[in-house]
C-alpha cells in the first residue's frame, strides 16, 4: 500500500472512532432532551405531593410514588448495607482465608444476576410465604441487588488504607478487632459511604425487581405488608398505558427519578474528586 | 517496596484461644456467609422449587417447545430463548464496535481536554434507569425506526429474509438498538481500560517504525488487549441477556419466531415481566420461573466467563457491572 491509501486509512479510522462517540452520546442527548422538555411541562407542586387520579381526569401526582421509592429502597438499604459492608470487612480483613474466596467469587456472580430474577426470589421468598405484595418483598429484591455492590466496594476502600496505618495500629499493642474498626473502617469510611450511596443511586431506578414484589398502589404507603407505588413502576404502568394524559405524567415521573439519581451520582462524583 | 497486608486467619492456628480478635473474624465471617453464600444458595434452591411443577411436567420438551399458549396449557420456552438470543446478538454488533471506536477515541485520539469531558458523560449512559430508557425507546426510538430506519432498510435490503416487511416500530431491531445503547457504557469503559494496560513502548515503537496511528491500533494495541476486551463483551452480553424493562417496552412481546429483525419479537426477562402477575394457575407461574431458572443459568455462565477472563487480563475490580 502506497503511503497516500494508508495515511487515508487512518484518516478514515479517526473519522469511524471521532462517530462511534457522537452515536452514543445522540441517543443520551435525545434522552435528557425529551425528559426535561416534556416533563417540566408536568412538573408541579400538586405533580410531587398528591395522589394519582384516574385517566382523563386533570390534576393528581405521583406524590405517592415518590413516597413509595423512599421508602422501599429505604428498607433494602436496611436489609443490604450493614450485610454488605459485614461481608466486605471479611474480605478486606481475611483476604486469604478459604471462605474468602469463594464470598469473593459468589459475589462477583452475583453482581450479574438479572433484575427480574431478584424479583422472582422475593416474589418467592416473602410474597407467598406471607400472602401478598407488600413493601418489605420489594425491599428483599432490592437489597438482593445491592449487597454484592456494597461487599464489593467496601473491600476496594478497605484495601485502599495503607498497610502502613494498620501495622503502626498493631505495632502500638492495639488488637486487630480494635485495628479494623478503628483504624481501617474509620479511614475507609468516606470510600464506603460514596460506593453506599452510588449503589443506592444504582437500585432507585430498578422497576424489574418491584413489579412482582412492591407492586403498584393508588394510595398513600400503608405499612410495610402491604403494596406501595414506586416512582420507576408508576412510570412502567403509565408510559404503556393507551392513554395520553398518563404518557405526559410518565414523563414528568421520569423527570423526578432521572432528576434524583443524576444529582445524586454527580454529586457523589464531584464530592469524591474534590475531598474523598 | 510494597507492604503485604497481615492477614493471617486467626482461625488457622491448631491450638487458638478465644479471644476478642476470633470472636471478631467469626462475627464477620457469619456476616459474609449469610449475605452472600446464604443468598445465592436461597436464590437457586427457590428458583428450583418455584419452577419444579413446569420442570417435573415438560422435561427437556420445554426448551425446544415453541408452542405458548396459557389457556390450553401448552408451554415452550423456545420463542423467548430465542428472542434473548437474537436480540443480545444484534446488540452485540452494534454495540462492540461502536464501544471500541470510543475506547479507541477516548485513549487514543481525543484531546485531554475532551477526554475528561466526553469520558463521563458516556458512563453517564449508564446511570440512567432502564424503565427510562423504555419510555424513550416507545416515544422516540420505536417511531424513529418504523418511519425512518426500517423502510430503507426494507427497500435496500428486503430480499434478505432478515429485513422483510411489514415494519412495525416494537420490533426486534428497535430492541436490539436499545441494549446496544445499554450495554455500550460497560464495553467502552472495560476496553478503555484494558487499552491504557497496553505498554506505551508496543506503541512507540509501532510508530517509530512508521507504522501509522491506524495501523499501530489495529496490529499493536488490539491484539495487546484482545484478551481483555473479549472479557469486556461478555460483560455486555451478560448485561443484555438479562436486561428487562427496556426491551420489554420496545420489543413488541409477541411469542412467535420471525426470521425477520423488523418483526415483533419477545425475550426471557420480557415475558416474565408482562406474565408474572397474571399467572393464575400453578403451573404457569412455574413455567415462568422455570423460564426465570434458564435465564439464570444462562447469564451466570456468560458472566462467570467474563469475570474469569477479565480477573486474568486486567486488575479490575470497581463497580463495572
Amino acid at each position: 500500500m502506497n503511503m497516500l491509501s494508508r495515511k487515508a486509512m487512518d484518516r478514515l479510522f479517526t473519522f469511524f472512532c471521532i462517530a462511534s462517540t457522537a452515536l452514543a452520546i445522540i441517543p443520551l442527548g435525545s434522552m435528557l432532551y425529551t425528559i426535561f422538555v416534556k416533563g417540566f411541562s408536568v412538573i408541579s407542586i400538586d405533580f410531587l405531593t398528591k395522589l394519582p387520579t384516574p385517566a382523563r381526569e386533570a390534576g393528581g401526582g405521583f406524590g405517592n410514588a415518590i413516597q413509595g421509592s423512599f421508602i422501599v429502597v429505604g428498607i433494602a438499604s436496611i436489609i443490604g448495607i450493614p450485610l454488605g459492608i459485614g461481608a466486605g470487612m471479611y474480605l478486606a480483613e481475611f483476604p486469604n482465608s478459604r471462605l474468602s474466596r469463594i464470598v469473593s467469587f459468589t459475589a462477583d456472580v452475583l453482581t450479574g444476576v438479572p433484575s427480574i430474577i431478584t424479583g422472582i426470589f422475593a416474589y418467592l421468598l416473602i410474597v407467598l410465604r406471607f400472602g401478598g405484595f407488600s413493601a418489605l418483598a420489594g425491599g428483599v429484591a432490592l437489597a438482593t441487588m445491592m449487597i454484592p455492590f456494597i461487599v464489593r466496594t467496601t473491600e476496594e476502600a478497605m484495601k485502599l488504607v495503607p498497610a502502613e496505618l494498620r501495622e503502626a495500629s498493631l505495632a502500638l499493642g492495639a488488637p486487630r478487632w480494635k485495628t479494623s474498626l478503628a483504624v481501617v473502617l474509620s479511614t475507609a469510611r468516606f470510600g464506603i459511604i460514596t460506593g453506599v450511596l452510588l449503589t443506592i443511586a444504582r437500585i432507585a431506578g430498578e422497576t424489574a425487581p418491584l413489579l412482582f414484589t412492591a407492586f403498584n398502589n393508588r394510595f398513600w404507603f400503608d405499612g410495610v405488608m402491604n403494596p406501595v407505588a414506586t416512582l420507576p413502576v408508576m412510570i412502567y404502568t403509565y408510559a404503556i398505558s393507551p392513554f395520553e394524559d398518563w404518557h405526559a405524567q410518565a414523563w414528568g415521573g421520569a423527570l423526578v427519578l432521572v432528576a434524583m439519581i443524576l444529582v445524586l451520582n454527580i454529586g457523589i462524583k464531584l464530592a469524591a474528586g474534590r475531598r474523598w | 517496596m510494597k507492604l503485604r497486608v497481615p492477614s493471617f486467619s486467626i482461625l488457622n492456628g491448631k491450638n487458638w484461644k478465644f479471644t476478642p480478635d476470633t470472636l471478631f473474624q467469626i462475627f464477620l465471617g457469619v456476616l459474609s456467609i449469610i449475605s452472600v453464600i446464604v443468598l445465592a444458595a436461597l436464590l437457586l434452591r427457590e428458583l428450583i422449587k418455584g419452577s419444579w411443577p413446569a420442570l417435573s411436567t415438560f422435561g427437556l420438551e420445554f426448551l425446544f417447545s415453541t408452542a405458548w399458549n396459557p389457556v390450553t396449557g401448552e408451554f415452550g420456552a423456545l420463542p423467548f430463548i430465542y428472542g434473548t438470543i437474537v436480540s443480545s446478538m444484534l446488540a452485540l454488533l452494534i454495540g462492540v464496535p461502536l464501544s471500541l471506536g470510543i475506547a479507541v477515541y477516548l485513549t487514543e485520539i481525543a484531546p485531554s481536554r475532551v477526554r475528561a469531558i466526553l469520558s463521563p458523560v458516556v458512563e453517564l449512559l449508564a446511570a440512567i434507569p432502564s424503565v427510562i430508557i423504555g419510555l424513550w425507546g416507545i416515544f422516540v426510538l420505536a417511531p424513529f425506526v418504523r418511519e425512518h430506519l426500517a423502510p430503507p432498510l426494507m427497500n435496500y435490503l428486503g430480499f434478505l429474509p432478515l429485513f422483510k416487511g411489514p415494519a412495525y416500530g416494537y420490533s426486534v431491531l428497535t430492541a436490539g438498538l436499545v441494549l446496544a445503547i445499554m450495554i455500550i457504557p460497560i464495553i467502552s469503559s472495560v476496553s478503555r481500560e484494558a487499552i491504557l494496560a497496553v505498554p506505551s513502548l508496543q506503541k512507540e515503537g509501532s510508530l517509530a517504525l512508521g507504522a501509522t496511528r491506524f495501523e499501530t491500533i489495529i496490529s499493536v494495541v488490539l491484539p495487546y488487549a484482545k484478551g481483555a476486551i473479549f472479557g469486556a463483551v461478555m460483560l455486555g452480553l451478560g448485561r443484555a441477556i438479562g436486561e428487562t424493562m427496556a426491551v420489554t417496552m420496545v420489543i413488541g412481546n409477541n411469542p412467535q419466531i420471525f426470521t425477520s429483525l423488523l418483526h415483533p419479537g419477545y425475550t426471557m426477562a420480557a415475558v416474565i415481566a408482562n406474565e408474572f402477575t397474571e399467572a393464575t394457575d400453578d403451573v404457569y407461574l412455574a413455567a415462568l420461573i422455570e423460564i426465570g431458572l434458564v435465564l439464570f443459568a444462562i447469564s451466570m455462565v456468560v458472566n462467570i466467563i467474563a469475570r474469569v477472563i477479565t480477573w486474568k487480563y486486567l486488575k479490575l475490580e470497581e463497580g463495572l457491572s
